[in-house]
């Protein structure tokens, strides 16, 4: 289990994942060695699962991005299965979510322009197997982007 | 814009996977020297395409059970600035994202929670006392999947 000072490194580090274990260790308040040690074993133990780049779409050119809202036919036993595995092929599908709510899954499908985005909606998006109703909301601004967890 | 070629597409994948790894490891994947793989990697951080480095971190080990996706109405639009709103909602530790849309809401929030209970303290004691806030839909995530996009 996480003690304190896991705690206080995991609360820095998610700050600032690129920054160097020694100012990491200092922002802690542990020596470098602690640190560096206390951060292998949460990788050991699974709780750091990665530390990721965070590709901007925007700088390749994406200047669109439509958060697809997606309710499956309920009939249909392997629809959920049948409809991931198809949403897996298309490339401007950055995120997949499965709910329980009023909605069953969520797409994340980024975009050229609205001319490319019409084009994907479709030919990739509208013929994925299953879709009872679909509904599109635009991205305008990401206000809060950081997806820290307050430990 | 940056033109990316085939081995620089291949090493973004990396990056994505694993911010960490040294160019020496990276070169050996992608069979390039060290110096070459470096100033590839540099040139792609200097484009600006990678933005930030992020925590993929196992919630559940770290006690948070529950990811909901909030869907919100202003109720109050013009009248409650929409700044007050923006301002108020991200000071909330439990907020992860949020994220202005345009369509049958106004933002996305995807807020964490230990359990159940939790996330319903969070909603009723924080997001419902939000300036201006209206409808409110939240369905609870089941699982989620990032892709690396079309950089493939």
């Amino acid at each position: 289990m996480l003690d304190d000072i896991d705690r206080r490194i995991l609360r820095h580090y998610q700050h600032d994942a690129a920054q160097p274990v020694a100012d990491l260790a200092e922002a802690a308040g542990v020596t470098s060695a602690t640190c560096a040690r206390r951060l292998d074993r949460m990788k050991g133990a699974g709780i750091i699962r990665a530390n990721r780049a965070v590709i901007d779409w925007r700088a390749l050119g994406y200047e669109v991005e439509v958060s697809l809202r997606v309710t499956l036919e309920k009939s249909e036993p392997r629809a959920f299965d049948t409809f991931l595995a198809a949403a897996r092929e298309v490339p401007e599908v950055v995120e997949i979510q499965t709910f329980l709510g009023r909605v069953d899954l969520r797409l994340s499908v980024i975009a050229r322009d609205m001319a490319h985005y019409q084009d994907l909606y479709r030919t990739a998006i509208l013929s994925l197997p299953h879709i009872a109703d679909i509904e599109g909301l635009m991205h305008v601004a990401r206000i809060k982007t950081d997806e820290i967890l307050p430990l | 814009m940056i033109e990316l070629d085939t081995i620089d597409r291949r090493l973004l994948r990396e990056l994505v996977q694993d911010a960490t790894q040294p160019a020496s490891t990276l070169g050996r994947k992608l069979g390039l020297s060290q110096p070459a793989t470096w100033r590839r990697i540099r040139r792609i951080y200097d484009s600006g395409v990678i933005k930030g480095q992020r925590l993929d971190l196992d919630h559940d080990q770290l006690g948070f059970g529950v990811t909901v996706f909030l869907g919100v109405k202003l109720a109050t639009k013009g009248r409650v600035s929409i700044d007050d709103f923006e301002r108020a909602v991200s000071a909330i530790p439990e907020v992860q994202t949020v994220e202005h849309i345009l369509g049958l809401y106004d933002y996305r929030l995807r807020v964490v929670a230990r359990d159940i209970s939790d996330f319903e303290r969070v909603l009723r004691r924080r997001i419902m006392m939000l300036p201006g806030v209206g409808d409110v839909e939240a369905n609870v995530m089941l699982s989620e999947e990032r892709r690396p996009g079309p950089i493939g």
